[in-house]
């Protein structure tokens, strides 16, 4: 028996909405002929509105997508409905056509010669010259110093605002802060600029505005202040503090560090556009460690990111992580499988106790400060509107207990998706836990002895 | 953090309220050492304790629902079929634009179309709807009132159980499921439940149990509100029988003319009611057999009045939409009047339709005729209304009311014979009048009828109505001969051809996979 993916599974990969149900149009076999699969690979001609089909390839080991349509879509729903169709009905036994077989081999060598070249790298075969090394080494301590003059003005001007009190900010409105914000980035620090742009928004955030407020001025200032000593810090920590003021590791680089083998669980996905970049993140979890993984993906607004992992799926791969003092976010390295089915015993995440979440937020601030929340899998909970808002809830203990649930990154109906998921009976939901509430991001359930996956941000 | 917490933490000003008022006056006039090294400090000391909080009580969980779960591909078709969330999805018959998303395929069906069609087949075979597709679908239901019966059934326990926890789905609450047993009647929830769920509970109840419906009803009638009064009474259509009577007769003397007339027409439907008898007689009165020299005819003197016996039996004092009083009052009459009054009293439907009648009368007669064979659900009259010659015939709106009155078979038959006749122009609402899927002999009709309009150089979206429910009704044996039509015809019609017969096999395909 051949280890099929899910409909939801392959659902997951889909970059939209509009994806999902093109896609969905294109599972049963009819607009399809010359299907086949082997336990790599899947392949198919699709029927289009034209004269010639489409050629459409899936390497599943990526997963990666090749097809002859004109879409920018990736994967477009040729992709997507090749997967739904071998996920519901298996794809039937034609051989691989040569179309298909040129893309995987010629995706296969580029692969090796990937492989090979990191290899070498580690190795220190591939060392750049001395010159570049010092022409960059001296980029970086121009911008270092120019960061540190950036946050002695922030802490200034933090300071300044609160000999004059912090009443009137309601009245100054969200663009308050964005002159800070500018010279913030003029002195390339983007993450004290985003921060900074932030404070503007805090006075017209509701009842209790000027703790939020207080709290914030103080962490930018806590930042800041690390900052102009990052040197005296111990290395995690002086990671994590150039990393929150915006400096950013090149992916090579930190796949040069050490690198973690494990059989990683995709806990789920997420989409966010601003007006620049649509940003993905995909949540892993290490099966051996227990460890979980933030691996980020960009693209441009209108298309999807490249990199797709199907939720609820296990990988076997590497992944190095980024510097600091709460390793979380990390870049995939090299893939020793195709993602695959978890066994039965280990489809649903062991996840943890309310308190218990709580406390792993708690322990993560204590190495780094300014996270807004950890991810975390919940255990047997409620979700339900209760009557302060949405709330995730825990009825196994003497006193029921509950947390509220964080609405800026969840949709309505999202939510109600996951309470019929539920319908009030507990169930195990994987989010992130922080100081503003609990976002839920995929939950896991049974349907008629099946267990079944579902996306609330998508 | 580099400096060391602990003495900080101990000074005198560190409880938070006292930093958030020194902050808001500011240090020039509160003056705080270290403001900000303390925010730092208890912003996360804050965030790093944060606990639980008490939970909101927990409702009993959903019901379990025991009916079978959807095949893999019926789900995923289900998932396609739902308008994506916040989706408002056009409504009516004539939305058929494709979405320009999904071109390519060559398949640009229109979803709406398809989506009561599967609902009902889904219900059909007992199947229940996918947890989470539940909320997608009571929101497509919610905007189209037409799929609700059959997304409610399929939503089954859940909904009811999501329903009573989102205000936007409360209309579930309202809608009757078919097969639903129910306990004894809940006097607690009669006299203490919300509107909606009272007209439910009164609807089930009426249809497992008349009397004790009526019995239910008429304890706490006197003090019900006038527009709940009317709801109620509606309730009471359903299994309506003699033992009605009396409490529908006191109903007549209602405060409210609403109740009234509600009360009225559900007597008059009644056979043998005191109302029915009353009707017939003043029917008799106004409409005459008599002979002349030139045969028998019929000759008609409305009332010339409306006096209070008539008005208490539900008829308007004057005519409500400026029809001349006299006419009014007639149709009001003869449509409440048992159709056996006339057979009994002067002759079959046939013979009464043939004879001529006195001055201009004829007309107010028929369409009264019409409403009464709609009302009373009489196939014998609809049947002879219907069969009246081509230059003598009845508006096709009757005509449309008076098909559903026949078996489907007969409805597509006579709306065949009707294209024949007539061709597209008034056809639509008598195609959407038959059951689909279309018998071959209407869909041959419908499609040469829109050869003929493609020919004639009409515009496909003039008849966007005919093509929506066809996309629906007609039998996927049609294809082929859509994809012959789409060869011949010009590029707007070929298209549409096209997509009809695409949407055909979508249909098939999609009734297949709902096959256990």
């Amino acid at each position: 028996m051949e280890d099929r993916w899910t409909p939801e599974h392959v659902l997951s990969l889909a970059p939209d909405a509009a994806s999902r149900k093109a896609a969905s149009k294109l599972s049963s076999p009819g607009p399809w002929s010359g299907t086949g699969s082997d336990h790599t690979a899947l392949w198919g001609r699709c029927q289009g509105s034209g004269g010639t089909p489409y050629r459409t390839v899936v390497d599943l080991a990526g997963p990666a997508y090749q097809c002859s349509c004109p879409s920018r879509k990736f994967p477009c729903k040729h992709g997507l409905g090749l997967l739904l169709l071998w996920a519901a009905h298996g794809t039937g036994q034609a051989p691989t056509p040569d179309w298909a077989t040129e893309w995987l081999d010629a995706r296969r060598e580029k692969d090796r010669q990937k492989a090979e070249r990191s290899a070498e790298q580690a190795a220190g075969t591939a060392a750049p010259d001395d010159a570049a090394q010092l022409a960059a080494s001296k980029r970086l301590a121009r911008r270092a110093e120019r960061v540190a003059a950036g946050a002695a003005e922030l802490q200034s001007r933090l300071a300044d605002q609160l000999r004059g009190g912090l009443a009137d900010a309601p009245g100054h409105g969200p663009s308050a802060w964005s002159d800070v914000a500018a010279r913030m980035i003029d002195a390339q620090a983007p993450g004290l600029a985003a921060r900074a742009r932030e404070l503007g928004l805090v006075p017209a955030s509701g009842p209790g505005w000027p703790g939020r407020l207080l709290e914030e001025y103080g962490l930018l200032h806590l930042l800041a202040c690390g900052y102009r000593r990052v040197d005296a810090l111990p290395e995690p920590l002086a990671a994590t503090v150039r990393a929150r003021v915006g400096f950013t590791s090149d992916t090579a680089e930190v796949l040069r560090g050490p690198r973690v083998r494990d059989r990683w669980l995709v806990l789920g996905s997420s989409d966010s556009t601003d007006d620049r970049l649509t940003t993905r993140r995909i949540w892993l979890r290490g099966s051996g460690s227990g460890q979980p993984a933030l691996l980020l993906s960009f693209g441009r607004p209108g298309t999807a990111p490249d990199l797709a992992l199907p939720t609820g799926l296990l990988i076997d791969a590497e992944l190095a992580y980024h510097p600091g003092a709460r390793p979380l976010r990390a870049a995939l390295g090299t893939r020793f499988s195709a993602p695959a089915a978890p066994p039965a015993d280990e489809a649903v995440p062991p996840g943890l106790s309310l308190d218990a979440a709580l406390d792993a937020y708690g322990q993560a601030l204590g190495d780094d400060p300014w996270l807004q929340s950890w991810p975390v899998v919940l255990e047997r909970v409620v979700p339900l509107p209760g009557a302060l808002g949405w709330e995730l809830a825990d009825h196994n203990g003497p006193t029921p207990t509950a947390i509220p649930v964080d609405r800026r990154g969840t949709p309505d109906s999202g939510l109600w998706r996951l309470a019929a998921a539920s319908g009030g009976r507990p169930l195990t939901v994987f989010g992130e836990c922080g100081h503003r509430g609990f976002t839920p991001i995929t939950a896991w359930y049974t349907d008629d002895t099946r267990i079944r996956t579902l996306g609330v941000t998508a | 953090m580099t400096h060391a917490p602990e003495p900080t933490l101990d000074r005198p000003t560190d409880s938070w309220s006292d930093l958030v008022t020194a902050a808001l006056l500011g240090t020039d006039r509160r003056p705080v050492a270290d403001l900000l090294d303390q925010a730092a400090l208890q912003a996360v000391a804050r965030r790093a304790g944060l606990r639980p909080g008490p939970a909101s009580p927990l409702p009993a969980a959903a019901p379990a629902d025991a009916r079978p779960a959807l095949p893999e591909a019926a789900r995923l078709r289900l998932g396609m079929l739902l308008p994506p969330r916040g989706g408002s999805g056009s409504t009516g018959a004539g939305g058929y634009s494709g979405s320009s998303s999904s071109g390519g395929s060559g398949s640009l069906a229109n979803l709406n179309e398809l989506l009561p069609q599967w609902l009902a087949d889904a219900d059909r075979h007992g199947y229940r709807c996918p947890a989470e597709l539940v909320p997608p679908l009571l929101d497509a239901a919610r905007v189209r009132s037409e799929l609700r019966a059959d997304a409610v059934a399929l939503a089954g326990p859940l909904g009811y159980w999501l329903a009573h926890r989102n205000p936007d789905w409360r209309y579930v609450l309202r809608t009757p499921l078919p097969d639903e047993g129910l306990p004894e009647p809940d006097r607690q929830l009669w006299q203490e439940g919300l509107f909606a769920e009272r007209v439910t509970h009164l609807t089930r109840l009426r249809r497992r149990d008349p009397a004790t419906a009526l019995e239910l009803l008429r304890s706490t009638w006197s003090s019900e509100r006038a527009e709940d009064r009317l709801l109620f009474l509606d309730a009471l259509q359903e299994g309506l029988g003699a033992e009605d009577e009396p409490f529908l007769e006191a109903a007549l003397s209602d405060r409210a003319k609403n109740v009234r007339l509600t009360a009225a027409e559900l007597l008059s439907t009644l056979p043998g009611s005191a109302l029915a008898r009353r009707m017939a007689q003043r029917a008799l009165a106004c409409v005459v057999l008599s002979g002349t020299a030139d045969g028998p005819r019929l000759t008609v003197h409305p009332p010339t009045a409306c006096d209070a016996a008539m008005q208490r039996d539900g008829i308007a004092a004057a005519s409500p939409t400026g029809r001349a009083d006299r006419a009014f009052w007639l149709g009001e009459i003869v449509a409440a009047t048992p159709l056996d009054a006339w057979t009994g009293a002067y002759g079959s439907p046939d013979e009464l339709l043939a004879l001529p009648v006195s001055d201009a009368w004829q007309q107010d007669l028929r369409d009264a005729w019409a409403r009464a064979a709609v009302r009373q659900g009489d196939a014998r009259w609809a049947r002879a209304l219907l069969a009246l010659p081509a230059e003598d015939s009845i508006p096709v709106g009757s005509a449309a009311k008076l098909l559903a009155v026949l078996g489907p078979e007969e409805r597509a038959d006579w709306t065949t014979g009707f294209l024949a006749g007539h061709g597209l122009a008034d056809a639509f609402q008598l195609l959407v009048a038959c059951t689909a899927p279309w018998p071959q002999p209407l869909g041959r009709a419908v499609l040469g009828a829109l050869a003929q309009v493609a020919a004639a150089g009409g515009y496909p979206w003039s008849h966007s109505g005919v093509i929506g429910v066809a996309e629906r009704s007609l039998p996927p044996e049609a294809a082929a001969e859509l994809a012959a039509l789409a060869e011949g015809a010009v590029p707007a019609w070929s298209e549409t051809f096209t997509r009809l017969g695409a949407t055909l096999h979508l249909r098939a395909t999609m009734l297949a996979e709902l096959q256990p």
